[in-house]
């Protein structure tokens, strides 16, 4: 209760918002600005090594988009990461860490080059249970992390983290015994080095040629995936769901949703995603050759992660960051002939990463400025 | 199975498997015990392989700048303590997400370290072995603590150093109340982020000299793949040990123990799985932790950010 003639609260100008087209031209604008950091500071180390930036980021560009063909190996690369980072969506928002996608990933390569090499019959029928069989692979290994977080409390960080390592160790021992995916000793093999068999013809993803691009037809299923994740989010209820159980799971539990349950599914489809992932790169033909080998993962799963972090587990947001990712790891490919390392593009990557975390900060933190200024106006 | 324990005993009456071990577990440790510090506070820093790796490669740049193994040190430390600046500020001062700074500053450095290493190729050795009279003498055990490298006994006056500081220590009591309860710490009056950022900058310091032990004291010259996901291993043996800086040492020589007898067995004449072992360490981690989540608690506020107002 304010006495009557106390001094009068002040004019609240800093709870009117600024208009919403200036807010968006402000995000806009740090967005930018920090891109242009990154590449700038890029550009300082090639140039501090003695190599030339401009050649370098030429590179890139025509490795990615310019040269003939390359819009179809950026797509190709940018399938698994989409995958994997809408499956690492759905458990950000349902507030469930899930960091293994690299030994989900793993996992369901695995499996799938057994069904794939193994199974036989019709070929589009192969493929299809390749594909099932490898989401399901990729789930189990994300289903061991929540189950040992809702059984004994483990956190989940840890176990997703260390299962990693265990799929990297387990699927290299699986490529050095014969009965499980080593391929028989052939002239193809000339080394004795682990490797599985090549998939047929049949039991591969088509690929599609446009203009000389040249893509499997995943993509557009891909892009569906993208599309019922985003509808999942915005009009189910299961969405709705999800999201409250990340926003506060202790009001969604009073809401009557099951935090285990839910948190559960979140993690199995998560899994499964990053399965489904590794069984698309196996038998899109993008990544070793329709062939699985030790090193075949190749940080899709780490790579996939990191989009759904920077576009902050939105769909749309997925699918563009996921493309100019997929874009750097393609014109890495072209950075050789300017005698630069291609490493350069991880740091640019990283440096990329960085800089996009900085405006939603800011912006986050100046958003808090605002309303704690107002309610001390208030009081 | 008579051959199995038979090959158990040749490994655990050989002193190569305790100075393996010893030499592992000192490398986890220097990691470990930062990371415990920051975790204490609330940070699950993941950028802890970015750490041993830029303290690696700073390690080795310093020895082939001046022949030094004390610079090159003391570079590892400095590289350390700048991942961490990256690390602190983005996380808690800016409120970004610390798992995305983490992964990008591991693939940040790694990157930036292989392409530096590539065209510099810098030159180095390892440091002499330091025998400590009489105290090597000891049986099975004196050689692997006491006749090492030298960097490796900088980890030793490191392990009560970092208890005193985070027990005994009116700095410790606030990171440790700024880890379980960062509101309450809040209105006491201690700056939450800034203690926070603090404990990563020591995370820095420890595990940057750990890169630099890595280099300087172990190996001798800077690889890619030098560090190898022993940053990750560190990470585990910290929940391994329940975050207390007893059960931390311990996993430790566990891990390190482990790592060793994959090492020392084939040396000793016995062919054991490598893959299996491998994953090993991993594997009894998920296990004991299963067993005892229970028992020992994470700090409470881990890995969650802290924005006065929110919560």
């Amino acid at each position: 209760m304010r006495p009557a003639n106390g001094p009068k609260p002040a004019p609240a100008a800093a709870v009117t918002a600024p208009s919403r087209l200036r807010e968006a031209g402000v995000a806009a604008a740090m967005y930018l600005g920090c891109i242009a950091v990154a590449l700038l500071i890029s550009a300082i180390i090639v140039w501090l090594t003695g190599g030339s930036w401009q050649a370098v980021f030429s590179a890139l560009l025509d490795g990615s988009l310019r040269a003939p063909g390359r819009w179809g190996e950026t797509i190709g690369i940018a399938i698994p990461l989409v995958v994997v980072a809408l499956g690492t969506a759905i458990n950000g928002r349902a507030g469930v860490v899930n960091i293994g996608q690299e030994g989900q990933l793993m996992m369901g390569t695995a499996f799938a080059t057994y069904v794939g090499v193994n199974m036989g019959g019709p070929g589009p029928l192969v493929v299809v249970c390749l594909l099932i069989v490898g989401a399901a692979a990729g789930a189990m290994w994300a289903g061991i992390a929540s189950w040992l977080l809702y059984w004994r409390r483990v956190p989940e960080v840890l176990t997703t983290l260390l299962l990693i390592t265990v799929a990297s160790q387990a699927t290299g021992y699986a490529l050095k015994v014969d009965w499980l995916l080593l391929a028989p000793f052939r002239e193809d093999r000339s080394v004795r080095n682990q490797v599985s068999d090549q998939l047929a013809d049949d039991t591969r993803i088509p690929r599609l040629d446009i203009w000389g691009n040249d893509f499997p037809i995943s993509a557009f299923a891909v892009v569906l995936m993208a599309v019922i994740v985003f509808l999942l989010f915005k009009r189910s209820v299961w969405g709705f769901r999800m999201r409250m159980l990340g926003r506060n799971a202790r009001t969604a539990q009073r809401a009557g949703v099951s935090t285990v349950t839910y948190g559960t599914t979140a993690m199995l489809i998560s899994g499964a995603c990053a399965g489904l992932a590794g069984a698309m790169m196996l038998s899109g033909g993008d990544f070793g050759n329709y062939r699985f080998t030790p090193g075949f993962a190749n940080n899709i799963g780490w790579e996939g992660l990191l989009v759904a972090l920077v576009a902050r587990s939105h769909p749309v947001g997925i699918v563009v960051v996921a493309f100019s990712f997929a874009g750097l790891r393609a014109g890495s490919g072209f950075l050789a002939a300017t005698g630069v390392e291609r490493e350069i593009s991880q740091v640019v990557l990283a440096l990329l990463v960085l800089a996009l975390l900085v405006p939603p900060a800011i912006l986050f933190i100046r958003e808090r400025r605002r309303a704690l200024s107002a309610t001390r106006d208030r009081t | 199975m008579g051959g199995f324990f038979s090959a158990i005993a040749d490994v655990v009456t050989n002193e190569v498997t305790y100075s393996g071990a010893m030499r592992f577990a000192a490398l986890l440790a220097f990691a470990a015990i930062g990371e415990t510090i920051a975790e204490k506070a609330g940070t699950l820093n993941i950028s802890l392989e970015g750490m041993l790796l830029g303290g690696a490669f700073a390690g080795a740049l310093g020895m082939h700048l001046t022949e030094s193994v004390t610079v090159g040190l003391m570079f590892a430390t400095v590289v350390g303590i700048v991942v961490a600046s990256v690390q602190a500020n983005m996380s808690h001062r800016l409120s970004a997400n610390q798992f995305v700074v983490g992964l990008a500053l591991n693939t940040l450095v790694l990157g930036i370290a292989s392409f530096l290493n590539t065209s510099i190729q810098p030159v180095s050795r390892a440091a002499h072995r330091f025998e400590i009279p009489g105290l090597s003498e000891i049986p099975l055990i004196g050689d692997a603590l006491f006749y090492q490298p030298w960097p490796l006994y900088l980890v030793y006056p490191m392990v009560p150093a970092a208890w005193w500081l985070l027990y005994r220590t009116r700095w410790g009591l606030e990171v440790r109340a700024v880890g379980e309860n960062p509101q309450s710490a809040d209105v006491s009056g201690i700056d939450v982020n800034k203690r926070r950022r603090q404990s990563i900058y020591i995370a820095g310091l420890t595990s940057g000299l750990g890169g630099g032990y890595l280099v300087l004291g172990q190996i001798g010259r800077f690889e890619d793949a030098v560090v190898g996901g022993q940053g990750f291993i560190a990470i585990a043996a910290v929940i391994f040990g329940g975050w207390t800086m007893r059960g931390v040492i311990g996993g430790c020589l566990l891990f390190g123990t482990v790592n060793s007898f994959r090492l020392t067995l084939p040396t000793v004449g016995h062919e054991l799985n490598s893959e299996l072992l491998s994953a090993a360490p991993f594997v009894v981690t998920i296990v004991t932790v299963t067993f005892f989540a229970y028992r020992t608690r994470e700090p409470r506020a881990l890995a969650q950010p802290f924005v006065r107002g929110l919560t």
